[in-house]
């Protein structure tokens, strides 16, 4: 019976994961989805910790392996129609993907993929490169995902009909830790997710300056010393990293400030590191009778 | 003749199955130190009693001979007896439930706590193996980044013959390090 393996990317993120899969070299599918709350909490391995429990809800999306290596993705939330792709690598101009969405909304991408070469429209390496970019943009996307569950489906492939390009797994997890290595320093800038934020003195000149994308205005829109980062960040729903990212531009631009919380509590006990007890190396002898009598138990 | 002792501690996170572990080879009843957790909580749902202190087993090998296994409290908060633990020991079991990723982090911080305690050998037992969502033992090796000299060793804690694997392993490392 194939196998799963179930988790959420709190306790292993996507890098870990595609290194397990890189390393075992697994075939099948990586399933991510959204986080549903059962209302419960799941206690954590230090027996006290406990967060809410999550279990997967609509798959949001899928990258899929053969032996090891990464060969298919896609987002749910994104079109993944092979004229799409190939319209956003400039492959295909306007109107002729009009025109292909049109009459071939219905083709399988290989399908597709045989008619555009055979009239010339685009080559077979234009359409391996469309591919492997946005099979590449999409799990880099993936690596800054931090909260979803997941299941590993052994031996599941990609619907019928989808064109695979097989990547090698070593240079995505390079790429992969250093966008990690991104969010650890914006992490390290903004330590604090339950921070709130306030607007300086007079930010309204500032802000008639700078041009602000939509979600920047979305959280803007939050800000007030009683709305924590964390607060902002469910209202707009989103990531941790994507929080981050944002606030810390609007620190940077001097738009906003960190209004500090209260001090946490010290830490009650440290563990003693430095002591290291005398062991006496015990007599062979006595590891082989006990090895005689554990068989025997 | 004076009887000597000898100890071995079985660590690893909350509810990975140290309790059940010791109860499966111990010759005596485990001398458990359990506490009932208090009743209508989550914690109650998954393991209606725990560890405050720790556990205590014995295996009689002879006349001269006594090996006690201990098994560590899960709980952060008793972590200060951990050390005390590890005074002497032999050497020492991690384990980790194959079933709880939210728990792999905790084991493997475990696992680095112990080794630095005291030079001794140790294995990784994946315990939970019989449930259908465990996470295959090599695939535990690569999530907890265990190297691959250390022995990871599917384990079913309540089953004797897993438990005594899982210990013969163990006593091999420790021939093997004698050895070395």
């Amino acid at each position: 019976m194939p196998r799963q393996l179930r988790g959420t990317l709190q306790d292993l993120h996507t890098t870990q994961l595609l290194h397990l899969i890189n390393l075992a070299k697994k075939t099948g599918s990586l399933k991510l989805f959204e986080g549903v709350a059962t209302g419960k909490d799941i206690i954590m391995g230090d027996g006290e910790t406990k967060r809410p429990e999550v279990v997967p809800g609509a798959e949001r999306a899928r990258i899929v392996f053969r032996e090891g290596k990464l060969v298919y993705a896609q987002l749910t939330e994104r079109d993944n129609h092979l004229a799409t792709i190939l319209h956003k690598a400039n492959k295909l101009n306007d109107q002729q993907y009009r025109v292909i969405r049109e009459r071939a909304a219905s083709a399988t991408d290989k399908a597709l993929a045989l008619l555009l070469i055979n009239a010339n429209y685009v080559s077979q390496v234009d359409i391996m490169q469309s591919i492997q970019q946005h099979t590449l943009e999409i799990v880099y996307d993936l690596m800054t995902w931090t909260r979803e569950p997941f299941i590993f489906e052994e031996g599941e492939m990609p619907p019928n009909g989808r064109i695979t390009v097989p990547i090698e797994l070593e240079n995505v997890i390079i790429q992969g830790t250093l966008r990690m290595r991104e969010l650890d320093q914006l992490a390290k800038e903004l330590p604090n997710l339950d921070f709130a934020l306030r607007f300086p003195e007079a930010p309204g000149e500032k802000l008639k300056k700078i041009q602000l994308g939509v979600e920047e205005w979305r959280v803007v829109s939050f800000i007030n010393p009683k709305n924590s980062i964390r607060q902002i960040a469910k209202a707009c729903n989103m990531t941790d990293m994507q929080i981050r990212k944002i606030v810390y531009g609007l620190l940077n631009a001097g738009l906003v400030e960190l209004v500090k919380p209260q001090e946490a509590p010290s830490k009650s006990q440290i563990r003693r590191a430095d002591s290291k007890p005398n062991i006496t190396p015990p007599q062979r002898p006595v590891i082989t009778k006990l090895i005689d009598r554990i068989k025997n138990l | 003749m004076a009887t000597t002792t000898v100890k071995m501690v079985i660590t690893g996170p909350y509810a990975s199955g140290k309790t059940e572990f010791i109860r499966s080879i111990s010759e005596i009843d485990v001398v458990s130190t359990e506490k009932e957790v208090t009743p209508d909580t989550y914690e109650a749902t998954i393991k209606p009693e725990t560890t405050v202190a720790m556990d205590f087993g014995r295996i009689t090998i002879d006349d001269e001979l006594v090996l006690y296994l201990f098994g560590t409290p899960g709980q952060r908060r008793f972590d200060f007896m951990w050390e005390i633990l590890a005074e002497g020991m032999l050497g020492f079991v991690v384990m980790v439930d194959s079933t709880k990723p939210e728990t792999f982090r905790e084991a493997k911080a475990i696992l680095e706590t112990f080794r630095a305690y005291a030079p001794t050998p140790y294995v990784v037992a994946a315990n939970k193996q019989d449930m259908d969502d465990a996470w295959p033992a090599e695939d535990l090796r690569i999530a907890l980044r265990i190297e691959d000299n250390v022995k990871l060793l599917p384990c079913v804690a309540k089953d004797k013959d897993k438990v005594k694997a899982v210990l013969l392993e163990l006593l091999y490392s420790i021939l093997e390090e004698m050895d070395t």
